[in-house]
């Protein structure tokens, strides 16, 4: 017992040792998701191209997902280590307001195109992607044309979806529902529960049931075909166009108050929204870019679904509403 | 039966582990209670809670008795047929689910399950006949029994081969009939480790998560884990998480402590260590029933297992082995694997040398008898203790020192020891005992003692159990995804984030190719713990 008291000790201090032999260089840390680091995520690229121009090291640290990265931020407070966080959401962004860990970075937006009229003078933008219904084009023959038409069609055509309790996409779904049936929401939810094969806790969960054929139908991102196309050779994979429009995630990064070195965390967020990183997005976070590319996008970028119209809520009305419309939607859905 | 100064070493082993535990726990606890969040948003005990609770104890009532039953019918056909053709590689096979990440066991299952699975397949061809749907309370059933069953079985098994070779001699000497045999020799040894096993089974169906979402087809079936990480993670609210955190643990807690009081008989059965040969498994009637209950066992256990096999093939296995990605996250899963199981198996053993010094006692006081209590309950209730609340909680406390990514290896390392040591003692204990009833009068009229005692008497007996509870320790900590998540940075890619890192950037086929490698791996462990079982025992 004693000698595996002091091998934990040991390791301990073993650890310690090595992440205190930091360079000399100047670094920037960028606080991110998992899935932007990944080897097939934009991450490595991004980190390649940026430390070309800025003479640094570009440190990324990810965390699960956008709403555990303000999470790790809400513990660490002021004294974290990231100069700037990557890829919150929309509908975060009023809670992160209220840290006061972040500063307005005062860069030049004026090139950046989102829909949905967002504005924000911290939060930039860096992507984004409209929610949709993805369905496989060798089960469902005619797929829903609005939102109303998945709600009060044929409920044996079954849909899985993710949990607004815990992830972005649920919440996306329970927002789009809200936007579109407002108090009716109970209702609708109520009825479209009948096609719901299984909510899951995560979009990774849902997506593995949609491509091993368990449902012909995911709750997922009018982008998710593009990769299909693009990486996979195949259309079967397409996006539903609802007719009453889109509920949009836009995806947003912002400079943090205890940042260190604040003229190297704005020249990261300046060269986010220009084409060296913009270029890297579409095909390796499969959204859509939020400036101008240097190059035009991939082609099977042309053929997916352009919403005619965006859905999106204020953060502080999301903030206000989320716990109640939760209840609202886990009561319509447990009555089944 | 031991010296003083064994009994005090003893003592004092159980007290270190005892606190060592606890003041893990506590100190994680502690800090997010004094982490200054405001107050909680949300009210407590809720109708919403209430519902919750009832869920959650339902299913695990549910998926713990339908587990120990069908293990039971297993442990007894495959004890009756020790000449089974193919029966150790049931066995290991029973190793493998519990060291799959539950959303890969769960893909499989639907594999087989599913809308689109082989029985709906079939069905179909049979005649249109409508599909059936797992999703709901059976969906959650299935899969705790796929999860939980092989294991309760192993560990019955083991219980049934404890059993001295000269009782089925007498037994058939006797002419005892089948029922007879069931309820003097088979039951009691079940009886014996059989609340235990189903504890820790309840345990695990209780604080289930993503089984649960996953198969329970919509927010009627939430357990208390779901609303813990909602209130952790994405509401950050620490008050309702820890409290909630306390209701799992009271309410688990309290049913558990109500079977630890089912009576188990002393088992005292000396042997001569011939091996054993069950006579009353040779007649034609017990041989098919056996052969009959084993294959459909292994039929249950293997189909989704060849649906998670068939899916890997179909990566490009090559290129996913050679990939330094893999290989580093191999490596740093073995890494803290090892530590895990190394820490669980001295822990347990510590606790356990502990409750032998208190048993050894003529009269043992309130005091040591609490202490000895305290023992068995907190390696078995550390399980119901959220893993998120432990990570959470461990990050406030270190990260006034600095940077937490160098120390989450080993905090990882330490929450998966945690999670082994009740499956880790399960195995240790029944076989610790057992031996030490058979040998520690001998051994001390023999003057044997010490190192002595350990290499000639423990270690040729003890060496398959402790190579068994490595192994199931290996396989825990390979499989678990919960403690990484909480600390996920750059440097710590365990496999199983890796599965999940390739299918959250669409890279499904990668993912299935992955899972097959830690599936196999997996079964290398079972292997390794299940080698040396054809040495045992002489005629």
């Amino acid at each position: 017992m004693r000698n595996t008291i002091i091998s934990i000790l040991a390791a301990l201090a073993a650890f310690s040792l090595a992440s205190s032999a930091s360079a000399e260089q100047k670094t920037l840390t960028v606080y991110t998701y998992e899935s932007f680091t990944s080897e097939w995520g934009p991450g490595p690229k991004v980190k390649e191209a940026f430390e070309k121009t800025c003479g640094c090291t570009l440190n990324f640290v990810s965390v699960e997902d956008g709403v555990a990265l303000l999470t790790r931020l809400k513990l660490e407070g002021d004294n974290t280590k990231a100069d700037v966080a990557l890829g919150l959401d929309t509908n975060l962004i009023s809670e992160a307001k209220a840290t006061g860990l972040f500063q307005a970075s005062g860069i030049d937006t004026a090139a950046i195109k989102v829909p949905g009229n967002y504005s924000d003078d911290t939060f930039i933008p860096f992507d984004y992607a409209h929610f949709a219904v993805i369905y496989d084009t060798q089960v469902v023959k005619n797929p829903p044309k609005s939102l109303k038409d998945l709600v009060d069609g044929d409920p044996s055509q079954k849909i899985a979806i993710e949990d607004p309790r815990t992830s972005t996409p649920g919440l996306g779904l329970l927002l789009w529902v809200k936007s579109v049936y407002g108090d009716k929401a109970p209702e609708a939810w109520a009825k479209l529960s009948k096609h719901i094969l299984t909510v899951t806790p995560g979009w990774s969960e849902a997506y593995g049931l949609f491509t091993k054929g368990e449902v012909p139908m995911v709750f997922s991102y009018t982008t998710s075909p593009a990769y299909h196309m693009v990486e996979e050779k195949t259309d079967r994979y397409q996006a539903a166009s609802f007719s009453e429009g889109h509920y949009i995630q836009i995806e947003v990064a912002g400079m943090l108050k205890s940042a260190h070195d604040k003229d190297l965390a704005r020249q990261f967020l300046t060269f986010m929204v220009s084409p060296a990183f913009q270029d890297i997005i579409p095909t390796t976070n499969w959204m859509m870019p939020a400036t101008k590319t240097s190059q035009a996008l991939p082609e099977a970028f042309g053929k997916l679904v352009q919403p005619a119209n965006t859905f999106l809520m204020g953060s502080d009305e999301v903030a206000k509403n989320r716990q109640a419309w939760i209840d609202e939607w886990l009561s319509a859905m447990s009555a089944k | 039966m031991l010296t003083a100064a064994e009994r005090r070493r003893g003592l004092s082993y159980g007290a270190i582990t005892l606190f060592g535990v606890t003041l893990f726990v506590a100190v994680a606890v502690l800090a997010l209670l004094a982490w200054d969040a405001g107050d909680t948003k949300a009210r407590l005990f809720s109708a919403y809670t209430a519902r919750v609770l009832r869920f959650t104890l339902l299913q695990a009532f549910l998926s713990t008795g339908l587990s120990v039953l069908f293990a039971i019918l297993l442990a007894l056909a495959l004890a009756r047929q020790p000449r089974f053709p193919g029966r150790v590689w049931i066995v290991r096979l029973m190793a493998v689910p519990m060291g799959l990440p539950v959303l890969i066991g769960a893909l499989g299952l639907l594999g087989i399950w599913g809308r689109q699975g082989l029985i709906n397949d079939m069905l179909a061809m049979a005649g249109g006949a409508a599909p059936i749907s797992i999703y709901g309370l059976s969906g959650i059933l299935l899969a705790h029994v796929f999860f939980n069953m092989p294991l309760a079985a192993r560990l019955m098994l083991a219980a049934l081969e404890r059993l001295p070779a000269e009782y089925w001699l007498l037994s058939c000497g006797l002419g005892m009939r089948r029922l007879s045999v069931f309820r003097f020799l088979e039951w009691p040894a079940l009886r014996q480790v059989a609340p235990g096993i189903a504890g820790l089974i309840f345990m695990l169906c209780a604080t289930s998560f993503t089984l649960v979402l996953v198969l329970g087809g919509g927010p009627a079936a939430t357990t208390l884990e779901v609303a813990i990480y909602q209130s952790l993670r994405f509401d950050f609210d620490p008050p309702r998480a820890i409290a909630l955190a306390f209701l799992q643990i009271g309410v688990t807690g309290l049913i558990l402590a109500a079977m630890s009081f089912l009576p188990a008989p002393e088992e005292t059965g000396m042997t001569a260590g011939r091996s054993v040969r069950r006579l009353d498994g040779q007649g034609w009637a017990a041989r098919s029933g056996d052969g009959i209950t084993i294959l459909l066992a292994t039929i249950f256990l293997i189909l989704p297992l060849a649906s998670i096999a068939a899916a890997g093939f179909k990566a490009n296995l090559w290129t996913l082995v050679t990939s330094p990605a893999f290989l580093k996250a191999l490596w740093t899963s073995l890494k803290i694997a090892a530590i895990a199981a190394l820490l669980a198996v001295t822990a347990s053993l510590a606790i356990l040398t502990g409750r032998e010094a208190v048993a050894d006692m003529k009269r043992p006081g309130s005091l040591a008898r609490s202490f000895s209590a305290a023992l068995s309950a907190t390696s078995a209730l550390v399980l119901l203790v959220p893993p998120v609340v432990l990570g959470t909680g461990w990050f406030l406390v270190l990260r006034p020192w600095g940077d937490v990514a160098p120390f989450a290896p080993v905090l990882v390392a330490i929450i998966n020891a945690l999670m082994a040591l009740p499956f880790v003692m399960r195995v240790l204990a029944p076989a610790i005992e057992t031996h030490r009833r058979r040998t520690a009068r001998l051994s001390e009229s023999l003057g044997i003692s010490g190192l002595a005692r350990l290499w000639r008497i423990d270690l040729p007996v003890l060496a398959r159990p402790l190579l068994t509870a490595t192994s199931f320790a290996i396989a825990l900590s390979l499989g678990d995804l919960g403690a990484v998540a909480l600390f996920g940075s750059n440097e710590l890619t365990t496999l199983p984030w890796l599965v999940y890192s390739r299918l959250s950037s669409y890279r499904s086929h990668d993912a299935d190719g992955l899972a097959l490698l830690l599936a196999m791996l997996c079964l290398s462990l079972a292997i390794l713990g299940t080698v040396g079982r054809r040495e045992v025992g002489h005629d």
